[in-house]
């Protein structure tokens, strides 16, 4: 009952908000928000095509940033960065993806993966230093490094990794050991039972491991985790952004390795920030970030439909998104009110 | 004269607490008027309603024999009252000028404007240097002068001497008897009677809540203040703390497991003495109450003793496994959003100093959640808590059974030392009862015991085996059976002084 | 080096920097009283779109004023999230900046039809200051670009004057630094930081609508691309002074001329070096390498303890 109601409340509520105000400004602007709805519909579930090709091709990155950055927030860190840990991901994985093609794929594909998790963790170690040492807010530093890893993505595809004419700013395609392989007739690839896997693993380290339950009380109480637990909340917490990264990385590898076969600039429509609301909307729940991830690559495949069919433009649909983290936090905000009224009135201290 | 200040009936409750009952307050122009009374007397917070930032349950305001109404600080500034907090309220990064005409309402300061005891106020304080680089002496000058600024002409000071050093207590007693010879007025809230005779004219002591002794200080010794602040019977309307009255019990006769030599920690918040020096033994199967004023050192010799804080010299060797029952039950001890049993599991990984941890709900890194509710379970029904079930939110406990839980969570680790700050602070009678037998019953299973009440009425009434008394920073025992007068006028004291 | 093409090169710098240079000061406002606003790309979005439907209409200082209009009334959304209800700043402007994204797109379309290409919308001519540019190089370059450049010059003593000489200033920082003394100093927190996050949304729309009225002339969707992140990190490398933020923002228009410079001249460099080069100065100076770079002590952080 009580799950049914959270369901209800923290899911289902936010998501029609949502979707009403896409109406009401389609509706506003003479647009069919009816049709604009079938359309989105039909785009994301229509077909077993759409659903696998679109929806949950668009999902994986959703789902697989979205974990990363859920591990540091519920350690209460902000990974702001998973844009650049993704790209840096992308871009080591692009590099050992051209340098496969004699390996057998049960080789090349884990050394893909792993080169993605190393640069992820990489490019996240800065800013965790400058955390650690000087206390440096992660959110600035992170941030920085997602425009260094833009440009350094530029750089390599005109550069060490631009293909072999030297005509188009694109990498090679990676060898065809190291492309993942997709389910018969569609282009959804392993990646997204990657993702699932991350979940799994994700939730069972939240509901069962010391260290999840640690990181949970430093994101928490962490006050109260150092009076009563003992726990050494920095060194939670670096641990935490490092593994965030090098999850985010493994996004990047997955996406190069899964869906583009290559390396080019503007690899990510911003997944990095699209992920914070899916974590955000499942409130860091693993599992949840699954459900969340399918639904934002659900509107993310609509979209494309909403604009061909009803033409309506696709970045409609982040309307949709804002719409569903400003409910959140505002319920948040209201549940957090109504808790400071009911607390017991003998804990306000006299002198 | 009349009165430009006239705090009549004032009463506040916070919850289930009376702080204050009907409390009278009189300041006069001129006069620099000491607030007396132990802890929780309610001297702050009659001094927070007269600026303004505790609106009282009944009673009025006067100044003048004008009634006048103070809903917020910014009134009483308009009404000329100034207030120096016991906590620093200066922004640290800012310029001392840019903090004082921030206080001010001004654009930039306006030397021209400042009077005599500003401007002396004001040597030694450099306008251009950021407040963070000032020591504390310093912090607490601009304080007064940053109030001064705001053009108050009543004065009030919680604690102000606290941080200071002897010399610089002399040099601040004697602005405010200028201040107060050229007009102004000036309250004193503080514990040290010295500085009292040093300085004020007229005294006032609560005592619970109410006025007990108000009049000119002429008539008054130290003794007489101390009676009045400590001794004597309580009024019949106070219940007495339901275990008073128990024989202490036998001497412990098991050996050593605490064995501080001269530590000495530093101030938690850079403010007030610290632990200064302390040498202390403490034998299994002991209670030993600690007695003391807030802010005297006690609360970093307890957090030393739960190693959360490093001495800075001296050697502590001290038993393990060692548990802290901290002084603030929602954030220090208990994480609201966890659940019962995710706070339980909280103390029990921790496991004492070592960090060794609760070795039946933990397997190689995996918490093993069934025996972690079923031991919650136990723990909730053995310690009384109520609540229904292991899954609430901590944080929706009352304050009686949030503390029992905590205290169960301790006991269940079968501490070999046993810390408790203020454990009973803000219970109702029950609880409190319940946390003292609890208490009661482990040092009797061999527990060395060290608790601390900010209310002097329950150390005494404890029945522990040993009494200490800190007083700035330094250790002092005194025999269990010390009376009231007595551990009050130690408490004055620091150790070095003699009796006052 | 070719004067001709320092001159070209010193007029992109100043050119490229002008909307940095507005939505940074803007961001600075808001970080120095303890806000961090990840909604300014949201914001200069939404004044980039106002400026052409008022210039489309009502000509360039229509334009001005609606993009003002528009940067003001997406951030008041931020202000009611995050300042008044004290709601996660981060996510919140990350949720501000996907609104304008989906608004903006929508709206566009809307007005100016599915294509939209060959919009074109007047523009603000240059502005020759008369003596000042006939001095060598440096003249034509920096006196014979639009107002709004020079308004954005303007913007920067006015700024520091705001910050350091007035009372409103004094407790905004007061407010950035520890807003639980602030607020016992008499300071209403709250209100003093909707006011500066509200005056930074004005001229990140101001920005946005420079993009449109004094460069490219049209609006396309994301034409932001990602300067208001530039912005906050021109903030950071600015340290927080409106007058670093000044020089931040040049380094930041000149390596981005750079690069067309060094395509120009057929030079082997990769040209992401200079692009990159102020991002990583701007780390350096967050970990003390030059000198102390005081980040607002409660960036970020809501007032403790209720409303003021």
């Amino acid at each position: 009952m009580n799950r049914l109601r959270q369901f209800g409340v923290g899911f289902l509520l936010p998501l029609a908000l949502g979707l009403a105000a896409l109406s009401l400004l389609l509706w506003g602007l003479d647009y069919d928000p009816s049709a604009g709805l079938r359309a989105l519909w039909s785009g994301a579930f229509g077909s077993w095509y759409a659903l696998t090709s679109a929806t949950l091709v668009r999902a994986t990155p959703l789902i697989i940033l979205g974990l990363g950055f859920a591990l540091a927030f519920r350690g209460g860190a902000l990974n702001i960065g998973m844009e650049g840990q993704f790209l840096a991901g992308a871009i080591a994985a692009t590099w050992v993806g051209v340098r496969v093609g004699a390996w057998h794929p049960l080789l090349a594909v884990p050394a893909v993966w792993a080169a993605g998790i190393l640069a992820g963790a990489l490019w996240v170690l800065v800013p965790v230093l400058l955390k650690l040492r000087l206390g440096v807010l992660e959110v600035i530093t992170t941030l920085l490094l997602n425009f260094v890893a833009e440009a350094v993505v530029s750089y390599m595809v005109q550069g060490p990794l631009q293909e072999v004419s030297r005509v188009y700013p694109q990498s090679d395609p990676l060898a065809l050991a190291a492309q993942l392989p997709l389910l018969g007739g569609t282009r959804l690839h392993l990646g997204f039972a990657v993702g699932l896997v991350l979940a799994g693993v994700g939730a069972l380290i939240f509901a069962r491991s010391v260290w999840g339950f640690k990181l949970k009380a430093v994101g928490a109480g962490p006050r109260a985790a150092w009076m009563s637990g003992r726990i050494p909340s920095a060194r939670l917490l670096a641990g935490a952004l490092l593994i965030s990264g090098a999850i985010a990385g493994l996004g990047g590898a997955i996406e190069v390795g899964g869906v583009t076969h290559a390396l080019f600039q503007n690899l990510s429509p911003g997944y990095g920030f699209t992920a914070i609301a899916v974590a955000l909307l499942a409130r860091g729940d693993p599992i949840g970030i699954v459900g969340t991830g399918l639904l934002f690559g659900a509107l993310e495949a609509g979209a494309s439909a909403m604009q061909r069919d009803a033409g309506i433009p696709s970045v409609a649909v982040s309307i949709v998104q804002a719409t569903v983290i400003i409910v959140i936090l505002l319920g948040d905000v209201a549940a957090r009110r109504r808790r400071t009224l009911t607390v017991a009135p003998e804990v306000i201290e006299v002198e | 004269m009349t009165a430009v200040l006239d705090l009549r009936g004032i009463e506040k409750s916070f919850g289930a607490v009376q702080a204050l009952r009907g409390a009278n307050f009189l300041l006069r122009p001129g006069e620099v008027h000491a607030l007396l009374g132990e802890n929780g007397a309610g001297k702050t917070t009659l001094m927070e309603v007269a600026y303004g930032m505790i609106r009282p349950d009944a009673g009025q305001i006067l100044s003048r024999g004008q009634t006048i109404e103070i809903r917020s600080p910014r009134d009483a500034r308009a009404a000329g009252i100034g207030m120096v907090h016991q906590h620093f309220t200066s922004v640290p990064a800012l310029t001392v000028e840019e903090n004082i005409a921030l206080a001010a309402g001004r654009r930039t300061p306006d030397h021209g404007a400042d009077d005599q005891l500003t401007q002396q106020l004001r040597l030694g304080l450099d306008p251009r240097v950021r407040v963070e680089d000032l020591s504390v002496g310093l912090r607490q000058r601009l304080e007064i002068v940053k109030a001064l600024a705001s053009g108050a002409r009543i004065l009030l000071l919680d604690e102000p001497t606290s941080v200071l050093a002897p010399a610089e207590t002399a040099e601040l007693l004697t602005l405010l008897r200028g201040f107060a010879a050229s007009g102004g007025s000036v309250v004193l809230i503080t514990h040290k009677l010295a500085e009292v005779f040093a300085c004020a004219d007229t005294v006032t002591v609560l005592r619970h809540g109410r006025v007990t002794t108000w009049g000119p200080l002429a008539d008054h010794t130290m003794e007489t203040l101390a009676e009045a602040m400590f001794g004597g019977t309580l009024p019949e309307d106070e219940p007495l703390h339901p275990l008073s009255g128990v024989a202490p019990t036998e001497p412990s006769t098991h050996g050593p497991v605490v064995r501080l030599s001269n530590v000495s920690v530093p101030a938690l918040d850079g403010r007030g003495p610290g632990l200064v020096r302390a040498t202390l033994e403490m034998r299994a199967g002991e209670c030993v109450a600690i007695a003391a004023i807030d802010g005297n050192g006690q609360r970093e010799l307890m957090l030393m003793m739960a190693g959360l804080l490093p001495a800075r010299e001296g050697t502590a060797e001290i038993a393990t496994p060692v548990v802290l029952v901290p002084a603030d039950r929602t954030t220090e001890g208990l994480i609201g959003e966890f659940s019962l049993t995710e706070n339980v599991v909280l103390g029990l990984l921790a496991g004492g100093v070592v960090g060794t941890g609760d070795q039946s709900i933990r397997a190689r890194g995996w918490i093993d959640w069934a025996q972690a509710e079923e031991r919650t379970q136990e723990l909730v029904k053995q310690f009384n808590v109520h609540a229904p079930g292991v899954w609430l939110r901590a944080g929706a406990l009352s304050g009686g059974n949030q503390q029992k839980l905590i205290l169960g969570r301790a006991l269940e680790q079968h501490p070999a030392v046993l810390i408790a700050e203020n454990p009973t602070r803000g219970l109702d009678i029950q609880a409190a009862m319940e946390i003292r037998q609890h208490l009661r019953e482990a040092v009797a299973r061999g527990t060395a015991v060290l608790f601390y009440s900010s209310d002097l009425d329950e150390v005494l009434s404890w029945g522990a085996d040993r009494l200490l008394v800190l007083a700035s920073g330094e250790v002092r025992e005194l025999p269990a059976t010390a009376d009231r007068d007595q551990v009050g006028r130690a408490m004055l004291t620091p150790a070095g002084s003699g009796t006052p | 080096m070719d004067p001709i093409l320092a001159q070209g090169f010193l007029e992109a710098s100043v050119r490229v920097a002008t909307p940095l240079l507005l939505a940074a000061l803007g961001e600075m406002l808001a970080e120095r009283g303890g806000i961090i606003n990840l909604g300014i790309e949201g914001a200069m979005l939404a004044g980039a779109l106002g400026a052409a439907l008022g210039a489309s209409s009502a000509g360039v200082w229509g334009g001005v004023g609606v993009a003002l209009l528009a940067g003001v009334l997406l951030t008041l959304v931020f202000v009611i999230v995050s300042v008044r209800f004290q709601a996660d700043q981060i996510i919140t402007g990350t949720a501000i900046t996907m609104a304008a994204v989906g608004l903006t797109g929508v709206v566009y379309r809307h007005a100016f039809g599915v294509g939209g290409a060959g919009l074109t919308l007047p523009t603000f001519k240059p502005l020759v200051v008369p003596v000042l540019n006939r001095i060598p190089v440096v003249g034509p370059a920096l006196f014979g670009q639009s107002v709004l450049v020079y308004l954005s010059w303007a913007a920067v003593p006015l700024c520091w004057l705001l910050l350091f000489k007035t009372r409103w200033g004094l407790a905004l920082r007061a407010a950035g630094e520890d807003p639980e003394a602030a607020a016992a100093s008499g300071v209403r927190v709250i209100g003093i930081r909707a006011a500066a996050v509200l005056l930074g949304g004005a001229l990140a729309g101001l920005a946005g609508g420079t993009l449109v009225l004094a460069q490219v002339g049209t609006f396309a969707e994301e034409m932001t691309a990602g300067r208001g992140f530039i912005a906050i990190a021109i903030v950071v490398l600015g340290r927080w002074h409106p007058v670093g933020v000044l020089g931040a923002a040049l380094l930041f228009g000149a390596a981005t001329a750079l690069q067309f410079l060094f395509q120009a001249m057929g030079l082997g460099v990769p040209y992401q070096l200079f692009l990159v080069l102020p991002y990583l100065l701007a780390l350096v100076a967050l970990s003390g390498g030059m000198g102390q770079a005081r980040i607002p002590t409660a960036l970020g952080r809501p007032l403790v303890g209720g409303q003021s």
